[in-house]
């Protein structure tokens, strides 16, 4: 498999008048196509720093980021970011909010607008399409933000703890939603979460990192035996209180 | 079944009865004030010279009509105030973007913002006159002027309460600086936008009469000011209640503006559905 997403000695400091707040020092690490990394660290360590540079929201201080080895640019349309929120406008039907980026990028052709199509059709929003965003549920609501992001045909996705707002059942499903989304769609995705169980049950790595300033303190490749199941079937698998328990053990190693 | 039905068409008559009992109480008050007023000044017990009387300003009003200059006067008020309120709506509307714009320039800005908006505006209205004379101009000025600070700030203000992480979205959808103005904050601050038109209505109002307390040979406040200083109180209030009736009509207009965007708003969530 080819290599999409290389990123080198990235470093990054925060700047106030008190003083430098290191948040990542020395990140190397890179992502193959198709590939679902999922990174973890203690809360506060720099993760939705991180990711903001993925997103080219911001620039390292040091360091490089390519994507298919060419150097990432702010607004490039090959990157997608799932925030924490889903962010829907109230004054925007569903279907309107969803083609919010192509409207933005300029890029309501036929072809692009057919597939938003299809996806509401594929994931349950077709009938909702004119509806308000408070009208859905909250697990529709986040298929609705998936739909946003993929809209515009990303190569890499971004999720940053994108199941954070749901209560805990709403959680488990939207989270098996998502991923089978992602795997139809056949995206590259690197998932941010301090949910352990999240990060296992949907990755195919897991990057743990230190607290702040980040860096990454191991890189764990996550295999089940039948790699064919949902993130909730492997939260039943074996292995998973095995895998669980090395993460666990390495953040509490360090304090 | 039938029983809450019945306990249900209950409460609606006790709820008409009560709505009927207030709207009944209202008229009675104002018929029974008027009442007492021109009885009061029919046998002297006040001086209708100084405190006039109902059917005094009445026929004063019949007069006013019949002479045109209760419609003129009306009029030049009525204009003064609409064409100030629109500038003040798209002056702030104007100046809140370019400060969203530039956080450099609304710090250096800030200062002259808040001293012009603690400023009693009426202070301004001479300084107005000899700058630019007296007439309509210098009135739409004076109306201007005590409005448009506090609008500029309020609307700055509702435009940098806009989500930060709405903004983030379309930032990582690609958008810059325009589309965030143009898809997330006016919309989103709409709401507060249409609140600030009814202070600014208000004020308006309230600044073109100051202005013709100074600078006008026309319009409801001259005719306070002129009625006043020649002792005619029929004149006086009796542009009292057309401005009454002024004040009242242009909230009133506000606020069905406001249900018609509502209204859009709402159709435009629901489409064809």
């Amino acid at each position: 498999m080819d290599t999409l997403l290389d990123v080198s000695h990235v470093c990054y400091s925060y700047h106030t008048l008190s003083g430098e707040t290191p948040a990542l020092t020395d990140i190397t690490f890179s992502v193959k196509e198709g590939e679902f990394l999922a990174i973890v660290g203690p809360s506060g360590c720099g993760k939705s720093t991180l990711l903001s540079l993925l997103a080219a929201l911001m620039e390292p201080e040091q360091g490089s980021i390519l994507i298919r080895r060419q150097p990432l640019l702010a607004g490039n349309a090959d990157i997608g970011y799932m925030l924490q929120k889903d962010h829907l406008f109230e004054w925007r039907t569903v279907y309107r909010n969803v083609i919010l980026g192509l409207e933005i990028q300029k890029k309501m052709t036929r072809e692009h607008l057919e597939h938003v199509e299809q996806m509401l059709k594929d994931y349950g929003l077709s009938a909702f399409r004119d509806a308000r965003p408070s009208q859905l549920s909250g697990g529709m609501r986040q298929r609705a933000a998936l739909i946003r992001t993929l809209a515009l045909d990303p190569k890499l996705l971004l999720l940053d703890e994108p199941f954070s707002a749901l209560d805990y059942q709403t959680r488990l499903n939207v989270c098996d939603d998502v991923w089978r989304i992602i795997q139809k769609e056949r995206k590259t995705a690197i998932l941010v979460t301090h949910d352990l169980s999240e990060a296992i049950s949907m990755a195919d790595r897991v990057l743990i990192l230190s607290s702040r300033p980040a860096s990454i303190r191991k890189d764990l490749p996550v295999a089940f035996q039948d790699p064919s199941l949902t993130p909730m079937e492997r939260r039943q698998a074996p292995e998973f209180k095995d895998y669980f328990n090395e993460i666990w053990k390495e953040l509490n190693q360090h304090g | 079944m039938d029983e809450t039905a019945s306990l249900q068409s209950a409460f609606v008559q006790k709820h008409r009865r009560h709505h009927r009992f207030v709207t009944l109480c209202r008229i009675l008050g104002f018929v029974l004030f008027l009442g007492l007023w021109e009885t009061s000044a029919r046998l002297d017990w006040i001086d209708s010279f100084i405190f006039s009387s109902p059917g005094g300003i009445a026929s004063t009003l019949l007069g006013m009509g019949r002479d045109g200059s209760l419609f003129r006067h009306t009029w030049i008020t009525l204009y003064e105030t609409l064409v100030s309120f629109g500038l003040v709506i798209l002056i702030s509307f104007g100046a809140a973007t370019l400060l969203w714009l530039s956080g450099t320039l609304s710090e250096i800005l800030e200062p002259w913002l808040v001293i012009l908006n603690s400023l009693p505006k009426s202070a301004l209205a001479p300084l107005l006159i000899v700058w630019l004379g007296s007439g309509p101009r210098t009135i739409i000025v004076a109306g201007i002027s005590v409005a448009v600070f506090g609008s500029i700030i309020s609307m700055y203000t509702a435009f940098r309460e806009t989500d930060a992480g709405k903004i983030k979205l379309i930032r990582t959808l690609g958008g810059g600086r325009g589309h965030i103005l143009g898809k997330v904050v006016f919309p989103s601050s709409l709401p507060s936008v249409i609140s600030l038109l009814k202070v600014n209505i208000g004020l308006c109002l309230v600044g073109v009469i100051i202005g013709e307390f100074l600078a006008a040979r026309e319009g409801l406040g001259y005719l306070i000011i002129y009625s006043s200083q020649v002792f005619r109180l029929n004149y006086l209030i009796a542009a009292l209640m057309i401005l009454c009736v002024i004040a009242l009509g242009l909230y009133t207009a506000i606020q069905k503006l406001e249900h018609l965007i509502r209204k859009r708003r709402k159709l435009l969530f629901t489409g064809s559905l």
